[in-house]
């Protein structure tokens, strides 16, 4: 009997991804699942911060994905490793400050590690020629093989018929014939795809599969790089960029304001590394101070925080400041009105 | 058998899911973890993690925005 070969699925938690892995699981290869969390991946943790994300499940899709398929799911922390691609994205950003390229390569290169460390024989993705106009051309594939150094043990089920014949086809261990040959933006022939499999539940068709490729997120990245004068960060700092309303009234300082009690909770956990305020007098939000501020930065902030709490008609509420080292103080502050928050504070 | 407690406060889905992950690989069959996390994500996420992976849950628990899960490592 022939060896059973084993490959590895980089499973985004969407639909591509699952169905990569499905179709060549069906060709009776032993497929496990590796995520790759890099610190801006758009799993849970939003939903998990607010509050009113409750409606939609709190699930993480690529665990998710997995369990359908009934495959086991690395998940490996890439946080640190990927900062160089984020900074130094040798083929450029997306539309937004998506490094998609580089990332590709960066995930099939740590891949192609795993597999050598495992003993497993190839690499699945589900990429899809034409599907995203800065990774997934046709042009681009072989980029991705090549300078990830999987070479020909990267193998594209849902369009490996439009590429050249990669090792597990020409050695039998999967049949090409049995793949696919998708190509473009449509969506309808994964959906077609999924109903034959019968999975019906699946998430963000087509949609990033991080935060770098929403425009609102990535012009907060831009702020934080050129506030700080570098574009190192910690992880701390993107995922606060996740949180709340981000208000900049001066070059030195920014404003992050929960925008409901979940957010709250967790702007909370970081009073001992920001100046945080919140209105005594009335009901209102957290904040959070990222940067230096004089005492008239602190008054100008507080004013600010005082607009978004329950006092924000009255003449005069108290907003407590509480330094990092714990001591608290009050001051007494008449609430910005609406029109004084000048839209381009709003990062 | 042993009894350990991983501290997985403040951080969030999947940094939880990760850090039970690394800790398991160093635990034997039989053996327990009891994972503490402020993330409420968890209380879906380690245990879909568990059942993929073999490991059972015994106990998930919540109390003052903390949430804990209790589980015995697999084969
Ligand atoms: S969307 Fe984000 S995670 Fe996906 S390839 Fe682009 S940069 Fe990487």
């Amino acid at each position: 009997m022939s060896k059973q070969r084993k490959a590895i699925a980089l499973i985004s938690g969407g639909l591509d991804s699952m169905l990569a892995a499905k179709v060549v699981m069906d060709q009776g290869v032993h497929v496990e699942g590796i995520n790759f969390f890099t610190g801006f991946c758009v799993e849970g943790h939003t939903h998990a911060i607010r509050e009113n994300g409750k409606a939609k499940p709190n699930r993480n899709n690529a665990l998710w994905v997995a369990e359908q398929l009934g495959i086991k799911l690395h998940i490996v922390d890439v946080i640190e490793e990927y900062k160089k691609v984020l900074i130094n994205p040798k083929h450029g950003y997306g539309a937004h400050m998506n490094p998609c390229l580089d990332c590709k390569i960066f995930m099939v290169n740590k891949a192609k590690q795993w597999i050598v460390e495992n003993d497993f024989d190839f690499i699945i993705t589900g990429e899809v020629i034409g599907q995203r106009p800065m990774s997934q051309t046709k042009s681009k594939m072989p980029i991705v093989a090549k300078q990830s150094g999987a070479d020909d043990l990267l193998l594209r089920p849902m369009c490996a018929k439009n590429l050249p014949a990669t090792l597990p086809e020409i050695e039998g261990w999967v049949d090409r014939e049995k793949l696919h040959d998708i190509t473009g933006r449509s969506r309808k022939p994964q959906i077609t795809m999924a109903k034959e499999f019968g999975i019906d539940d699946y998430s963000q068709p087509a949609g990033g599969c991080c935060f770098l490729t929403d425009k609102y997120y990535s012009a907060k990245l831009v702020d934080l790089w050129k506030s700080h004068g570098h574009k190192d960060y910690e992880l701390d700092d993107v995922m606060l960029l996740k949180v709340g309303r981000h208000i900049r009234p001066q070059k030195n300082f920014k404003l992050i304001i929960a925008r409901e009690e979940g957010e709250g909770r967790f702007l909370e956990g970081y009073k001992k590394e920001f100046i945080s305020l919140h209105c005594s007098s009335h009901a209102g939000p957290l904040a959070l101070i990222d940067g230096s501020v004089s005492a008239e930065d602190l008054y100008l902030a507080a004013s600010v925080v005082a607009r978004y709490g329950q006092g924000r008609n009255a003449g005069q509420v108290d907003i407590n400041v509480t330094d990092k080292d714990g001591s608290e103080r009050t001051l007494q502050v008449k609430p910005l009105k609406n029109e004084e928050i000048l839209k381009e504070w709003y990062v | 058998m042993t009894k350990e407690t991983l501290n997985a406060r403040r951080l969030l889905c999947p940094l939880p899911v990760i850090r039970t992950q690394d800790r398991v690989k160093q635990l034997k069959t039989g053996d327990l973890l009891e994972v503490i996390c402020t993330d409420p994500g968890v209380m879906q996420d380690i245990p879909a993690w568990c059942r993929i992976n073999g490991h059972k849950v015994l106990e998930t628990k919540s109390c003052n925005h903390e949430y804990i899960i209790i589980l015995e490592v697999g084969v």
